[in-house]
């Protein structure tokens, strides 16, 4: 691949999905988009890169798609599900004691595994729960893996990273080679496409953002502009939990890590600056 | 060093079973069937035991119920490693007292997260996304 072609494919994905690629990452391109190239009747990046050019919304989504990670398990790292159960439920059931209900955001749910494993969690806590209204909001930049979210279906392998046994006895049913959660679950979760580089002010407020393995791949400043915005939409006594490799400390202070909870943060109150997407964010065709 | 026994009429299985089992620390010692699984645990119990099902002379299942009636045997955490992939099976292995069950095929990757599960091995350090 040319190196015009790298850099064009490199701003490309950096203003669609705040994706940060190194100088070096072209092997990463190639592997990826040439499969995607060859489906669309192209015979090489140069071509893709051509037809990108000309506008082609569509390819545009399928090439920001083709280079996200998707890559999740239920219970992913475990610890962040054991705050939820034992901190932040317990904090909340006693906050929220009058209002009786709960906003939950997964903001990257990838293919469900995560906002599952927060329903199942709420399943198991159901007694401390009856007359609650609990909202699970998931959303994803990825259509793709949100409608593989929405069916719920999962492999045996799938199945066997992170799941208890007795979750899926409890929570999922056969289809065929397939596990699939069952619908009371699957009815915990709404699914809404959207990209966080975008405004997401629209979504209202929440008690508990999950965002987790994904501000990874995002540069600094994205990451501070998410965070600034995340703040203005959480609820002043909520918490956001990060991924094991994520953290705000060094980056930001609209958000302080609570100490001796490993990716556990709550905002600080202190105002942020950036409340708008950064701005080529917000001209930003297709997705 | 933890100990693992692992039972499975397929000398293959036992095979992978090991290589897997002593990567993540275990000590292993095997058996062919539930007879000869019994034998060695009434000698010296392990801390886990990785259980086929269907196997001659006595099977998965029969051993677990001989197994947690003897004295001191309901400490071993079983894992069930298994083809039968249904759900009426797995329900029968955790009321006879399994801790865990994977379907076969299995990986290192699944016999870590099941271990995981019940306790028997530390979370693997934090990987990236
Ligand atoms: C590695 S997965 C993380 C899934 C889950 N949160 C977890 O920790 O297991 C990252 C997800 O982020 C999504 N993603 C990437 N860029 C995004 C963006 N700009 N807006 C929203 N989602 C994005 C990808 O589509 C992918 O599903």
């Amino acid at each position: 691949m040319n190196q015009p072609d790298y850099e064009f494919l490199r701003k490309l994905l950096r203003d669609k999905s705040g994706l940060d690629l190194s100088a070096d990452k072209q092997y990463l391109i190639e592997s990826r988009l040439l499969p995607l190239a060859r489906k669309a009747g192209l015979a090489s990046i140069s071509d893709l890169v051509q037809k990108l050019k000309d506008g082609s919304s569509t390819l545009i989504s399928q090439v920001v798609e083709a280079m996200t990670t998707n890559e999740t398990f239920f219970f992913r790292d475990k610890v962040p599900f054991d705050h939820f159960r034992d901190v932040i439920m317990p904090e909340l059931l006693k906050a929220r004691a009058n209002r009786k209900s709960i906003r939950i955001w997964c903001a990257a749910c990838s293919t469900g595994q995560e906002p599952y494993s927060l329903a199942m969690s709420l399943k198991e806590m159901s007694g401390a729960l009856s007359g609650w209204r609990v909202e699970i909001v998931a959303t994803d930049l990825s259509q793709e893996v949100l409608e593989k979210s929405k069916a719920g279906l999962y492999s045996q392998f799938e199945v066997q990273r992170g799941l208890p046994i007795q979750l899926l006895v409890k929570y999922f049913k056969q289809a065929g080679e397939l596990w699939q959660i069952n619908s009371d679950v699957r009815g915990m979760v709404q699914h809404r496409q959207l990209n966080l580089l975008h405004d997401f002010s629209q979504l209202g407020t929440f008690d508990v953002v999950f965002c987790r393995n994904v501000l990874i791949y995002f540069d600094q400043d994205t990451k501070i502009n998410i965070f600034g915005r995340l703040a203005k939409l959480m609820e002043p006594d909520g918490f956001l939990v990060l991924g094991a490799a994520e953290t705000v400390v060094g980056l930001t202070d609209v958000f302080k890590p609570l100490a001796d909870r490993r990716g556990l943060y709550r905002p600080s109150g202190v105002a942020s600056t950036a409340k708008a997407p950064l701005p080529g964010a917000r001209v930003a065709v297709g997705n | 060093m933890k100990t693992c026994l692992v039972v499975d009429d397929s000398s293959v299985v036992r095979k992978i079973a090991r290589r897997i089992l002593e990567e993540l620390g275990f000590s292993v010692v095997e058996a062919e069937d539930g007879e000869q699984a019994l034998e060695l645990c009434t000698k010296s119990l392990p801390d886990a035991i990785l259980l086929d099902w269907n196997m001659p002379v006595m099977d998965g299942y029969d051993f677990l119920g001989r197994l947690r009636r003897m004295p001191g045997g309901e400490t071993p955490k079983v894992v069930f490693c298994t083809t039968e992939n249904d759900i009426d099976h797995i329900s029968r292995a955790l009321n006879a007292g399994a801790n865990e069950y994977i379907m076969k095929p299995f990986d290192k990757e699944i016999v870590a997260a099941k271990f995981q599960e019940v306790g028997l091995i530390q979370a693997l350090s934090a990987e990236s996304a």
